[in-house]
């Protein structure tokens, strides 16, 4: 299997492909637009600011071909953010694959921002990207900023607010956890996402 | 809900993980990436490693163990010793660590602190401070901890540092409790406590930790979302698996 992973800038690129690699998949690191659009499984990484991560996407001349993309695509973490029509964070127009817009997690009393480390899982029905992943198992979250829950979430997480942790429209899939560092949970996303999801 | 973290914390020196009582005579511990693994299989949340002779000595973290580790756990695990720049940071992200800690760096030069919440953003960001009472009853910031003959106090108080460094970028405070490191009679409540009070992002305890119970009791009063500890687990004097039973038959919220 053909494997793309989104040269976009972020730092966590290198965490997704040894994940992968423990999965006994390999995945090239790419940006050109051919390349991704032949693969068979493309990753959107990112760790870092949507303005920035967007800004990379627009001069590598992606946008366009990952809005474009009929084979599984998966967003990881500011990857998924990147899906919806816009974020709060620098104000800025996402891809727009997936509505609604990604919004700052607001402090609370006992509720620190960033959102770092193992929170629960929610799902709200089954899908192919969750098999074997029940409810109350717990993956690594590190982000200040979250997607709302929509008729596309596959899973909710809580953290002050209840926001989206899984989604999917169609052939478009993100986690705003990080599969490539949630232990067994994480493990088990990325390998229905290799081979569960319908190409 | 959000659970308790337990972290481990490997003190990395020339390659190798070591540890010692009150930041000196360190004494060796094992292979970096035999212990990264033994900890995953634990239950460990995360791994913190200190790199503690790269900021006295003047040189940044050698990349290829964190490449090494990152490769072999999938679980998070942040990365310090000697970051003085984005590129530095950079390097050790590319490598597959999930943050990067700063602490004397950080001192001689707050601005790196903003430079590189900008460039990663502020979740990559972990600001480490080591700190001790002094004889007036003031908390105050150290600097070059790794290396006694340096190790330097500084004016700055360090409830005022904690809240300079979350303006300036940090995404998580690292407080070392040095009076208490290392002797295993618990966690500095006091001190914890009024960190807590002015710490907004994640703030996690680090030092003292001897027994099961200094964990539940730092949770419980000190509100820290994360403990910290090296020795208890190195030696299996608190097994991680047993802690975390504990914890969560006394309702702290944990990952089991």
């Amino acid at each position: 299997m053909d494997v793309a992973l989104i040269d976009s800038g972020g730092t966590n690129i290198g965490s997704v492909r040894y994940a992968l690699e423990r999965l006994g998949a390999s995945a090239h690191l790419t940006s050109d637009p051919e390349a991704i659009r032949r693969a068979d499984r493309v990753i959107l990484p990112g760790v870092g600011a949507a303005a920035p991560g967007m800004a990379r996407l627009r001069e590598l001349g992606l946008v366009d071909v990952v809005r474009s993309l009929r084979q599984p695509l998966l967003g990881v973490c500011l990857g998924m953010q990147l899906l919806f029509e816009s974020s709060e964070e620098g104000d800025v127009e996402c891809l727009g694959v997936l509505p609604g817009r990604v919004r700052r997690i607001p402090n609370a009393p006992g509720i620190r921002v960033p959102h770092m480390g193992w929170n629960a899982l929610q799902p709200r029905g089954d899908d192919p990207l969750l098999a074997g992943i029940d409810a109350g198992e717990q993956a690594y979250f590190v982000h200040s900023y979250a997607a709302p829950v929509t008729s596309d979430t596959l899973v909710t997480s809580t953290h002050g607010i209840e926001f989206a942790a899984v989604v999917r429209r169609g052939n478009r899939h993100g986690a705003q956890f990080h599969p490539e560092r949630s232990a067994s949970v994480g493990a088990r996303l990325l390998e229905n996402f290799l081979s569960g999801v319908a190409a | 809900m959000l659970s308790r973290r337990i972290i481990p914390c490997l003190d990395v020196r020339d390659g190798r993980v070591v540890k010692g009582v009150r930041f000196r005579d360190h004494v060796d511990m094992g292979d970096i990436v035999q212990l990264a693994e033994r900890y995953r299989d634990e239950g460990a949340d995360e791994l913190v490693f200190y790199d503690i002779t790269a900021s006295p000595q003047d040189r940044v973290v050698d990349r290829d163990w964190v490449e090494r580790v990152a490769r072999a756990i999938d679980i998070p695990f942040c990365v310090a010793g000697g970051i003085r720049s984005v590129q530095d940071a950079r390097a050790i992200l590319y490598a597959g660590a999930d943050k990067v800690s700063i602490n004397t760096p950080a001192l001689l030069r707050p601005a790196l602190v903003t430079e590189l919440a900008d460039a990663f953003g502020v979740q990559c960001v972990v600001v480490g401070v080591d700190s001790l009472r002094d004889e007036d009853g003031e908390w105050r910031v150290r600097q070059f901890t790794g290396d006694p003959s340096r190790t330097q106090a500084l004016a700055s108080r360090t409830l005022e540092w904690i809240e300079q460094a979350q303006a300036l970028g940090a995404g998580e405070i690292v407080l070392n409790c040095m009076g208490s490191d290392g002797v295993r009679t618990g966690y500095d409540l006091e001190q914890l406590r009024a960190a807590r009070a002015v710490c907004h992002v994640p703030l996690i305890a680090s030092g003292g930790a001897g027994a099961i119970e200094h964990f539940d009791t730092v949770f419980r009063e000190a509100d820290v979302d994360g403990a910290l500890a090296a020795s208890v687990f190195h030696s299996g004097t608190v097994p991680i698996p047993a802690l975390k039973q504990a914890l969560s038959a006394a309702g702290v919220a944990v990952r089991r």
